[in-house]
Formats: structure tokens, sequence, C-alpha cells
């Protein structure tokens, strides 16, 4: 084997604090009466709680204190995915999130000037890395950008509707490069809407062909890679807390549930064949959550954290996608119903296993780095 | 270096000087599972070994045979033996559920008289809990106890009793009152002398064809009264706080392994070795994909114990890591035997004795023997039962 694991397990007073504040506010946002409600919006987010969200500083937990945030780090937005997972919430801090890091990782200093103060005071943003062959490799782009003109487009785009900047991921000469596009560059009739299995996400489409970027909107070369690098293993950490938010939610509702139906004169959760799957839940949850919080934790101490993410993305993605699948089952008739809230938890967890690799994929990146070749 | 450090080298430097050498015969891998003699002194002289260095019940009072020290000390010990895998603490029992038992609510006579003999191993204990016809279901054990003067006599079987050919003590759970307004009330709870006359140790022979835990029998067994811990009625209640002991779920125990320790990186190694259709096991996709998921089920049990750590990151579900402990590692375990044999292709089949076993049917063995910790002491469904009532709130009935 490579190196041993280490088992840094680090949580600050500061990520603490922000856990408490989380779990109380997602929880008053976003009750599942509203999750529902927003289905049916085209922006999928509340202006007045998206407002609130920036006014608790969240948008810039992540951000250098140069530029107007606080500077504690991605480690500090796990709490937060995860609360947010826990109650379902739509909208673009996920997307924004994950184009902080392309900014920080990877832009220069006038392109972190010119953006991430505007993150912090609100504006939406995303990355466009997707292409339509469906390739989880993020070296993998055929849109290319020839004498300043784009040619190409990009799929499964977050919020690129309400995102004032796309981060987007190109070849030019055969390199990788990234443009920081405005949004407002392209024209809105290359962007149309994919139909996603999670309702409460909002996706799109883009089509790129003869958009224009400017030299200075650029990231390059070795910031080019750091900012895919850095931006890509965002992308598994959060995902893999808003999954664990989501199976602990799950769990509820499904231990709601059993505590409430009677069957053949008993209580449906006396069944074992129910009681013990749902414990099953419950030791993919606890376990899923260890492996996110430690790599928090390499994150924060700045060690390799790529097996470590790697877990943590499959082991979550497993574990939501077993406690959604068991909680329509232990519905019943109404678990295949639209209006049980379990088919929005199940649909959540199938979403967040496709985004940047499902488990079989890490597993099988796992393999080489784990037991050699 | 800090402090814990320095210990933590000077303790892994006395074990790799002082550890015995491998014996010419199989060691069990669990304290369930010492059968003969010559498994029993070698690991007894061990644990003497390591008390008398004063590694061992570190953290229990001094006044009887403890070492009156910090239990950062002791868990420095306990994961020192386990990484480098040095035969374990034969008489568990006593040292994590008797004897923290009889800290906790016995006398201070009890203590004098018993704590030390534990500690040194010059007294074994066994535990007489289960019965040929009440397994699970505890409470509604049989055995009878009458009492006679100053003195118990005891009628019945106990089975599965691990180390019982070589206890001097039982913790023995025994009816005194068959017409108690429930089953439990009527249970009384006994530090039992395993030389009464009247007791009788039958070994049975395991799975694996080998022996290691025994039937005892009782027959007019007399057990003087002064040997009852708690009040007569009270048996249960002593029994349940023994397994929260046995579980893991209250600390307190004088520390050291139970069981031989057995890690995933062990099972690459043997993929590395052993062949499965003709080719290097390592080489083969089904093979590294289980073994990259066993890696991280072990990280996360290891994660959880650092997670636990953290009280605002295991606030949501109190108890959870703590009460599925033993469920997540023994059937870990359990699973991972099963897949090592699994990895050697054909010669799967082979067991002990063959000249072609891979690595002389050691893992053929340890899968039967796995077994052991996911039936003892609660089996894993009864474990899922308590996780789900108490942890999760789902219905008894
Ligand atoms: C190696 C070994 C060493 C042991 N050492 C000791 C010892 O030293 N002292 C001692 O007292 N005992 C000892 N035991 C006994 C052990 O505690 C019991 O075997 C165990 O509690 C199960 O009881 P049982 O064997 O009667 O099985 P049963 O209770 O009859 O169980 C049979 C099956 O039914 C399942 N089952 C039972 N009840 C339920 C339920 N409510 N819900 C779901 N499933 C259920 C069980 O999981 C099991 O699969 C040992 C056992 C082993 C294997």
């Amino acid at each position: 084997m490579s190196a041993e694991l280490k088992n840094t397990m680090s949580f600050s007073e500061e990520q603490s604090m922000l856990l408490d504040t989380a779990v109380e506010f997602c929880k008053a946002a976003s009750p599942i009466a509203e999750v529902r409600d927003l289905v049916l919006t085209d922006s999928g987010v509340r202006a007045d709680v998206w407002q609130q969200i920036v006014d608790l500083g969240w948008t810039g937990v992540a951000v250098p204190e140069d530029f107007g945030g606080s500077d504690l780090g991605l480690a500090a937005v796990v709490p937060l995915a995860e609360s947010m997972g826990r109650h379902l919430f739509g909208g673009p801090f996920v997307a924004t999130q994950l184009a902080t890091q392309t900014l920080v990782a990877g832009a220069n200093a006038e392109q972190q000037a010119h953006w991430l103060p505007k993150i912090v005071a609100g504006s939406a943003a995303t990355i466009a890395f997707a292409e339509n062959d469906g390739s989880w490799d993020l070296q993998a782009i055929s849109t290319t950008l020839t004498a300043g003109v784009l040619s190409g487009s990009k799929t499964l785009v977050l919020d690129a509707q309400i995102a004032e900047l796309i981060a987007i991921s190109v070849r030019v000469d055969g390199q990788v490069a990234i443009a920081l596009l405005p949004s407002a560059a392209i024209p809105t009739t290359q962007i149309s809407r994919d139909v996603v299995l999670d309702e409460t996400r909002r996706s799109y489409s883009v089509v790129l062909d003869g958009v224009r970027v400017e030299p200075d909107q650029l990231i390059t070369g070795a910031a080019a890679a750091a900012a895919l690098q850095a931006t890509e293993q965002a992308a598994w950490l959060l995902h893999a807390a808003d999954a664990c938010g989501g199976i602990h939610a799950t769990i509820d509702l499904v231990v709601e549930y059993l505590n409430t139906r009677t069957q053949f004169g008993r209580k449906i959760g006396s069944y074992q064949a129910l009681k013990h799957p749902t414990v099953d839940m419950l030791m993919g949850l606890e376990r899923a959550r260890s492996h996110v919080y430690h790599a928090a934790s390499l994150l924060s101490a700045q060690d390799d954290a790529e097996v470590a993410l790697r877990m943590a993305k499959a082991e979550s993605d497993d574990a939501y996608n077993f406690a959604a699948d068991r909680a329509i089952q232990f519905h019943g008739g109404f678990g295949f119903t639209y209006e049980c809230d379990a088919q929005l938890y199940l649909r959540r967890a199938l979403w967040l296993q496709y985004q940047f690799g499902d488990s079989p994929y890490h597993w099988a990146a796992l393999q080489p780095l784990l037991l050699g070749n | 270096m800090s402090e814990l450090a320095e210990f933590r080298s000077e303790v892994s430097a006395w074990l790799s000087e002082n550890r015995p050498a491998e014996p010419d015969f199989l060691l069990p891998e669990t304290f369930m599972e010492v059968g003969t003699d010559s498994q029993f002194h070698y690991l007894r002289d061990w644990q003497q070994q390591v008390y008398e260095a004063g590694y061992l019940g570190m953290s229990w009072p001094r006044e009887y045979g403890g070492g009156g020290k910090p239990q950062a000390l002791q868990d420095i010990v306990t994961a020192e033996m386990a990484r480098l895998n040095t035969p374990f603490m034969m008489n568990t029992i006593g040292l994590n559920w008797a004897g923290p038992l009889i800290l906790s609510r016995g006398s201070e006579d009890e203590k004098q008289r018993y704590i030390q003999a534990i500690l040194s191993a010059s007294e074994i204990w066994c535990q007489g809990f289960s019965e040929p016809d009440h397994g699970s279901d505890l409470g509604s054990v049989q055995t009878r106890a009458v009492r006679d003067g100053d003195d118990y006599i005891v009628n019945g079987s106990k089975i599965w009793t691990s180390l019982g050919q070589h206890a001097k003590h039982m913790i023995l759970l025994a009816r005194t009152d068959p017409d108690a307004s429930n089953k439990y009330a009527g249970l009384s709870f006994f530090l039992a002398p395993m030389e009464s006359p009247g007791i009788e140790v039958q070994p049975i022979r395991k799975l694996t064809g080998e022996f290691g835990f025994n039937q005892t029998f009782f027959n007019d067994a007399r057990i003087p009264a002064t040997c009852r811990m708690g009040a007569e009625g009270e048996g249960w209640q002593v029994a349940m706080s023994t397994l929260t002991f046995e579980r893991g779920v209250s600390g307190g125990q004088a520390g050291g392994t139970s069981m031989i320790a057995m890690k995933v990186a062990d099972v690459v190694e043997l993929a590395r070795r052993a062949k499965r259709h003709g080719k290097p096991a390592i080489e083969d996709p089904w093979v590294r994909d289980q073994l990259v998921r066993f890696l991280s089920e072990e990280q996360g049990d290891r994660l959880a114990t650092a997670r636990a750590k953290h009280p605002a990151l295991v606030v949501d579900r109190p108890g959870a890591l703590a009460l599925s402990g033993k469920l997540r590692h023994t059937e870990h375990r359990r699973r991972l035997c099963q897949f090592a044999i699994a990895l050697q292709g054909a010669n799967g089949a082979r067991y002990m004795g063959d000249a072609q076993a891979i690595e002389g049917g050691k893992w053929q063995r340890s899968y039967f023997n796995a077994f052991s910790a996911t039936i003892g002491g609660g089996t894993s469904q009864v474990q899922a039962n308590i996780i789900g009532e108490r942890v999760l709130g789902l219905p008894k009935h």
C-alpha cells in the first residue's frame, strides 16, 4: 500500500458555530412545503433566503479576507452544505462555492479582485466543465478557444440563468485553460434548461459558439490545472456533505413513518425486515460523515486529501442511494406517489451520485492509489 | 517529543523486545477460543509478564493492584499491542467486564479479593449467562439458585462458557425466584467459585474442529451466599451493567487486546502472494474493487473513533457510534475473512492440515472463528435491534 492513511479529525470553534447556525437556519428557511413550492419556480431559490445567506456571510466563508471574505477555507463550507442537504436546498450556493474555488486556486490578483468581492456580496457564480459525452474526466475538453472566440458547448451547468460568472473549461492550442466569462456575454438564446432528476436543481446546457473571451478573462497553464483540481475536489467534498445531510433527513422520514404506520396490529417499525435496513442506513451515514469531516480536516491542514475525498464521495453516494431507495419501499403504495417526500431524497441522491464521478468511478480510481498499479 | 509520544515509543520498544517467541502450535484468535493447555499457559504467562511490567490495569486504583495512572496511557499500550499484533490478554472476561463491574459496584472486600488476581491472570474468569434454551433472550434463563442457610444450591446448565475449563470464578446469572412478578425480577447475580463441588465443565468442539468453549453443569452445587452481587432479584440490572462493559459502551476496562488484530492491509498482502485463476490475486479486478471498499470501511471505523472526540459532530444521534461499535467491527471482520478465502480461487477450498493450503489454511480458520464475535456477546441481529430501538427510537413490538 502507498502511504498509511491518517486519522486527522479537526473541528474548530468557528466550524462548530457555523454548524449550529446552519442547522437552525436551514430548518427554518427550508421546510419541505417550501422545497416543493420552489420546484415550480424558475430560479429555484427565494431571493430573501439568498439574501439572508449572504447576510450570514456564507458566500464569503471560503474567500480570503483581502476580498471581503472570512477566509475560513473550504472545510468551513462543509457544515453549511451538509445542513442545506438535510433540507433539500436548491439555489446557487454550491455552484457559487465551486466557482469560488476556481477563482481562489487559479485566478490572478486582478481577476480575484474583480469577482470575489461580488461573490461575497451575493452575486451567483457557476462552473461549466461538463460536456455532452458525459465524461467525469475534467481533462476531456472539446470546447476550444481560437483567436478569442469559443467553439463548443457545455452541459449540466448549474444555475446558469442567474449566475453572473461562468467559469468555463476550454482548450487553447491544445492546452487546458479556464475562461472567466460574465454570463451576459452569452446570448440568452444559447442557454437552455436541462431536465434533471432533482427538481430542486436548475441545470442548463450552454452553446458557446461565437462567444468572445478577452485575454484578461483567461486562467492558463499551471494555474488552470490547479483551479480544475481544487474545484473538482471541492465538488467531491460538498456533494458528499450534501449527501450526509440528506441521509440524515431520509432516516428521520423513515423512522417517523415506521413509528406511525400500523399493519397486522403492529407498528411496522417493529418488523426487522424494516428495522435492520434502517439501522444500515444509519451505519452508512455515520461512516460517510466520518469520511467527510476527515477529508475536510486534511484539506484544512493542506494535506494530500485525494484518497479521503474519493472515499467520502463514494461512501456518501452509496449510503444516500441505499437510504433513499429503501425509503420509497418502506412507505408502501404511498412511497410510489409524487406526494410522498421520499422521492425528493431519492432524486437528490441520484443527482449527487452522477456529479463529479459516481461511486464505482471513485472506487476504481482508488485502486491504484491504495493498491498500486 | 511529547510525554505521550515518549511513552508510546517506550511501550513499543518493550513489547517488541519482550513479546514471546512464536509457538510451535496454533494460537487461538480470540479469548473465546482458548482450547489446549499449551495455548492457555503461553497466553497466561504473557499476560502476567505484561502486568508485571506495569502495562495492564494502568488506570485501575493502586490499592487493588492497578497502576493509578491516566487512562490515556493504557489506551496507548492497547493501541501498540494491536499495532504490533502481540498476543492478546486472555483473561478478558476478568479484565474487561467482571473487573470493571467489581470496581464500580463491588464491596471493599471484593475489590481486595479479586482485582489483582484478574490483572496478573493468576485467577481466570468465565461467564455463565447463556443456557442451552436461552441465549439472546437472556432474561429467561432457568438455572436455579435456592437459598440454603449461608449458601445457595445451584442446579441447571450454562453453555458456550469460554475459558470455563481454566476458570477460577464465574459471573453467574441464575434464577432465585421463579414466581417473581416478571422474568427479570427473579434473577440474581453471583461471583461464583468454579471449584465448588457439583460444578462440572465439559469441552465443546467448535466449527473449526478445535476445542474452545464449554458446557457447565450444576448439580446441587453449593455457592456461598456472600458471593452474590447486588440484592436478590437485582441480577438483571447487574447483568446489564456487565454487558455495557462487555460491548464497550461503558469505559473502565483494564485494557489490552482480546483478539488477534486483523487489518485489511494483511489481506492486501495476502492478495499479492496468493494466486486466483492462475494470476496474482491483486491483479483481479473484482479483488481490487473489494479491497478498496474494505479499506474504506476500515478507515471509516477508525475515523468514527476520531470523530467521537468532537461533541459537535456526534450530537445528532447520541449513542450511534458507541452502540454500533461491536456490530461494525465484528461484521467487518467476518466479511473480510470470508473475502480472504474467496480471493484464493480454487485453493480457497483447502483447510488446515493440507500441505498446499495457503498460509496453512489460516484464513479459512479465521473465517470460521470470526463468527465467535458476531454471535458471542449478543448476536449481530440483536445488536441491530438495540441500535434501532435505542438510537433511532423504532418500536420494539
Ligand atoms: C464463541 C462463543 C463464545 C461464547 N462465550 C460465552 C460465554 O463465555 N458465556 C456465555 O454466557 N455465553 C457465551 N456465548 C453465548 C452467546 O452469548 C450466545 O450464543 C448468544 O447470545 C446467542 O444466543 P443463542 O446461542 O442461544 O442463539 P439464539 O438466541 O437462539 O439465536 C439464534 C438466532 O436467532 C437470532 N435471534 C434471536 N433473537 C432474535 C431477535 N430478538 N431478533 C432477531 N434475531 C434474533 C440470533 O441472532 C441468531 O441468529 C458464546 C458464544 C460464542 C459463539
